[in-house]
């Protein structure tokens, strides 16, 4: 058996925040009709975990669920256990109308901490960033610079990146240039 | 800088995240229609000045299709809809004509 490797292997930068590419992390995709009683039973009972609303993130225990769109869902779990949880919610699934897929390979993590984080998040992507508008709890699907990316908040000065594994370095180069020492623009 | 709220995931996304899909509403003529009918539905658009409906899709987000209502003079967005309907609903059509009373774009007013 092969030994798994993330896709920068824990790269880590320092600068007006602190970026680091998160290593292994279990992603599974759901897609489904979210709202079927059906489908929201599986997932709830396989991931102990509500399902999330609109643009939702729902995070307890091992696991998060990350609403992508209204027929989607991504749940994180530990790297490990994917294909425990592939089965067991192919399994909950049974007849529902429903997809499972191990894409962990196929993405990469990263992981954007500390006070500024949002300037440096602003500088690449075209969403607001104010406090007021974006707070831990929410998703937001968008592009950084010029790839797709999933963003949201894990607490008040955690950030969660998500990006396509073969843009990998991309993202890293983007977000330490974003982070430079010295180049705060200073909005929040 | 154009921007649409996404009807299916509530995101105000500016045009960077959007990805045009060309007029709406078009009835698809294929095999077995006449010449005419498959022209027209290949080729004949209104491209109007002023009120125009149009397809669009969130590339950069939730991924999916959706219908926006806008002004081709001024950018004005009188609002976006759902893409599983083949005409515009009526709170659009009342949006619409509040603000540019007597519209007409093809068979809708």
């Amino acid at each position: 058996m092969s030994e798994p490797v993330s896709a920068l292997n824990r790269a880590t930068f320092d600068g007006l925040a602190h970026v680091q590419e998160a290593g292994l992390q279990g992603m599974i995709t759901l897609r489904g009709t979210v709202l079927d009683e059906g489908f929201a039973k599986a997932v709830s009972d396989v991931t102990g975990l509500a399902l999330p609303g609109q643009r939702g993130v729902v995070s307890g225990g091992d696991s998060t669920l990350v609403w992508m769109s209204p027929d989607e869902l991504l749940l994180l779990c530990p790297h490990g256990d994917t294909s425990d949880r592939v089965a067991k919610l192919t399994a909950a699934l049974g007849d529902t109308h429903a997809l499972v897929v191990d894409v962990s390979d196929a993405r990469a993590i990263f992981t954007l901490s500390g006070p500024q984080l949002r300037e440096v998040v602003a500088k690449l992507a075209p969403v607001d960033m104010s406090p007021a508008a974006f707070q831990p709890g929410t998703v937001r699907r968008t592009r950084f610079a010029q790839v797709a990316a999933a963003v949201w908040l894990s607490d008040a000065e955690t950030a969660q990146i998500i990006c396509f594994r073969s843009v990998a370095p991309y993202m890293f180069a983007l977000l330490c240039n974003a982070a430079t020492p010295g180049t705060a623009v200073g909005i929040f | 800088m154009l921007i649409l709220t996404c009807p299916y995931c509530g995101v105000k996304a500016e045009e960077t995240e959007l990805h045009g899909g060309g007029e709406a509403h078009l009835t698809r003529f294929g095999p077995e229609s006449s010449d005419e009918a498959f022209e027209g539905y290949l080729f004949q658009r209104e491209n109007p000045k002023g009120v125009h409906f149009e397809r669009w899709r969130h590339a950069q987000g939730c991924g999916k299709w959706f219908h926006a209502a806008r002004c081709t003079v001024t950018l004005e967005v009188f609002g976006t809809y759902s893409a599983q309907t083949s005409e515009p609903p009526q709170n659009i059509r009342d949006a619409i004509s509040a603000k540019r009373p007597g519209w007409t774009w093809r068979s809708f007013a």
